[in-house]
């Protein structure tokens, strides 16, 4: 449809696209909505359309009531961080290998990866959870501690581990860094770069807007990232927010207003970090990164 | 064989993370979880062979009166109605934006976006009072517009919760298809349209004959991701019905999750797991067959 002509076909083109933004964002809006209106224990009779009156009395009965609920955003950024810095450095370095370098066995161990991209990741949950459990990654000790704050427990590890097998990354640094010529790398060589100098001066500062939109999407991936928690993580301190959450429905049955308030604080650093970053969302989705 | 190291050290370091946590988180489970699907498993025992040696696999289909198979086929039916509606909404929407200015487009683009990066916990939790059946968004909108004078059980009525979860998920603006048509169709030469409005073509001949047979290979891509997302469904479910109704809801993962830890059945989940993945290698073997026969431009 290169162009509408007739003002009905424009009008209703117009209508169409905006209702589905509506249909799109008003489940949103509306989860902050009922966050922010103060509702507690009393089943409100009708649902409310504006925060009326506008309080944060929910918010802060949650952060009460669900006392670890801050430790959950704690947990989610430092696995998400640590998964996502991973990724980023080796998918870089093994699609560069992958993509540019020749060396026996690529072509075989490059279509094991891909091989096992279409199995579904529901298929390797229970051997996953016998090993984590027999290496003991099941207990919550701590782990790492920074003057006595605890930013890493050994429960963690049983996220962040399988979390640095996901060979999505590697098929997208792969495919970009193919697109990249070779005569620059050929060039450095010649001026005396090492091996490791060819990648880290020429390669790395090219694929800066591939890495942008990896490492997008492994973040919010690992945030978002539910079963797998939800199986391995036994306390309530070592829960990610997602699994914190969705247990609040469980903790506080008919407290709406607690429930409402976790799920719409729990949604709100997403939906910020994808304001700040949009143009990289949407590019690292035409390369093929994200789902949604 | 220092030659050799010389020359291809840096590629095997290169790799050796990537191939490291790959085998021992990817490749190894597979192939073990294929073998435990074959026998039975505890904590105590390890792994113990049973007779016959494909019992879990029966059991996957008859434990529990069998409610995998009303799983598979829930599953099935939520994946057809979410699938044909989002490539289908997304088809559209993306071929509507396409006349707009860049920031119009962004802007439509975005509002799609937005609730795509928000996790399938938190939309499933507001699907879920927005079904409440008292105070719920749902029957509110339905009152006010005069569609109906009774609320509807939406969740709690085994009846027609399924239906409730399919309608949630056809309500979500299906974000990567918009933004993938959309990324497709402007990759169309313009050429090609100016060509059909010589020959007077309006512009749902000029979508009909250009753009759509132009877009095939994009389509299908997004069909096999969307299908197969579909066939993964759980956190929807999960937290919008957490103890399901009568059954009514139960999908494959459910089921596997259900089974493996809830039950530690690990035997015939690692079975029931594989029945999926079964699911998806056809899906995808559909897909290649229709790719070879694709239209290159």
């Amino acid at each position: 449809m290169a162009t509408t002509n007739s003002p009905l076909q424009r009008i209703l083109v117009w209508l169409t696209l905006i209702l589905a933004a509506l249909i799109s964002l008003f489940p949103m809006y509306w989860l902050f909505v009922m966050a922010l209106t103060p509702i507690g224990t009393i089943p409100p009779s009708e649902p409310y359309l504006v925060p009326s009156p506008f309080s944060l009395s929910n918010i802060e009965r949650l952060l009460v009531g669900a006392k670890d609920y801050g430790r959950w955003a704690i947990n989610s950024i430092v696995i998400a961080i640590v998964v996502t810095a991973w990724h980023t450095i080796f998918d870089t370095m093994s699609g560069y290998a992958f993509a540019k370098r020749k060396f026996p066995g690529r072509n075989v161990l490059f279509g094991l990866i891909l091989s096992t991209l279409m199995i579904p990741p529901q298929v390797t949950l229970v051997p996953t959870y016998v090993v984590t459990r027999q290496l003991g990654l099941l207990e919550s000790d701590p782990l790492i501690t920074i003057g006595g704050f605890q930013l890493l427990s050994i429960n963690s590890l049983a996220v962040i581990l399988p979390g640095l097998a996901a060979v999505f990354g590697v098929f997208l640094m792969r495919q970009y860094i193919q697109t990249l010529p070779s005569e620059l790398e050929d060039a450095a060589r010649i001026d005396g770069c090492s091996e490791f100098q060819v990648f880290s001066n020429v390669i790395l500062p090219l694929c800066v807007p591939a890495i942008a939109a990896l490492s997008i999407f492994s973040f919010v991936r690992n945030w978002n990232d539910f079963l797998w928690p939800l199986i391995v993580l036994r306390k309530s301190i070592n829960y990610t927010l997602t699994v914190g959450v969705a247990g609040l429905q469980g903790e506080f049955s008919t407290d709406y207003g607690i429930i409402f308030a976790g799920a719409a604080l729990a949604a709100l650093p997403m939906i910020i970090f994808f304001l700040m970053f949009q143009r990289y969302f949407i590019e690292g989705v035409r390369m093929g990164a994200l789902k949604g | 064989m220092s030659k050799f190291i010389r020359q291809h050290g840096w590629s095997y370091l290169f790799i050796l993370p990537t191939i490291l946590t790959f085998s021992v988180f990817i490749l190894l489970p597979v192939l073990a979880s294929l073998v435990m699907s074959f026998g039975k498993y505890t904590f105590r025992d390890g792994l113990v062979p049973i007779t016959p040696f494909y019992k879990n696999y029966v059991d996957a289909f008859t434990t529990q009166g069998g409610v995998f198979i009303g799983a598979i086929k829930n599953t099935l039916i939520y994946s057809i109605f979410t699938v044909t509606t989002n490539i289908f909404v997304g088809l559209i929407l993306a071929s509507l934006i396409q006349p707009l200015g860049k920031r119009l487009q962004n802007f439509f683009r975005a509002a799609y976006y937005l609730p795509a990066v928000t996790s399938a916990v938190v939309i499933g939790m507001t699907w879920r009072y927005i079904y409440n059946g008292q105070w719920g968004l749902a029957n509110f909108i339905l009152t006010k517009l005069g569609l109906i004078t009774e609320p509807i059980r939406w969740i709690s009525d085994p009846d027609i919760a399924l239906g409730s979860v399919i309608l949630s998920a056809m309500l979500t603006v299906p974000a990567t298809a918009v933004v993938l048509f959309s990324a497709a169709m402007g990759a169309i030469p313009k050429e090609y349209y100016e060509a059909a409005e010589l020959d007077g073509a309006g512009p749902v001949r000029k979508w009909w004959n250009i753009t759509l047979p132009l877009i095939k290979s994009v389509t299908l891509y997004l069909v096999v991701l969307y299908t197969i997302a579909s066939f993964e469904v759980f956190e929807r479910v999960y937290t919008m019905i957490p103890s399901g109704v009568a059954n009514a809801t139960e999908t494959i993962v459910t089921q596997v999750y259900q089974q493996g830890f809830v039950q530690f059945n690990y035997g015939v989940a690692a079975a029931q797991a594989f029945v999926l993945f079964l699911m998806i290698a056809s899906v995808a073997v559909i897909q290649f067959r229709s790719l070879r026969s694709d239209v290159e431009y």
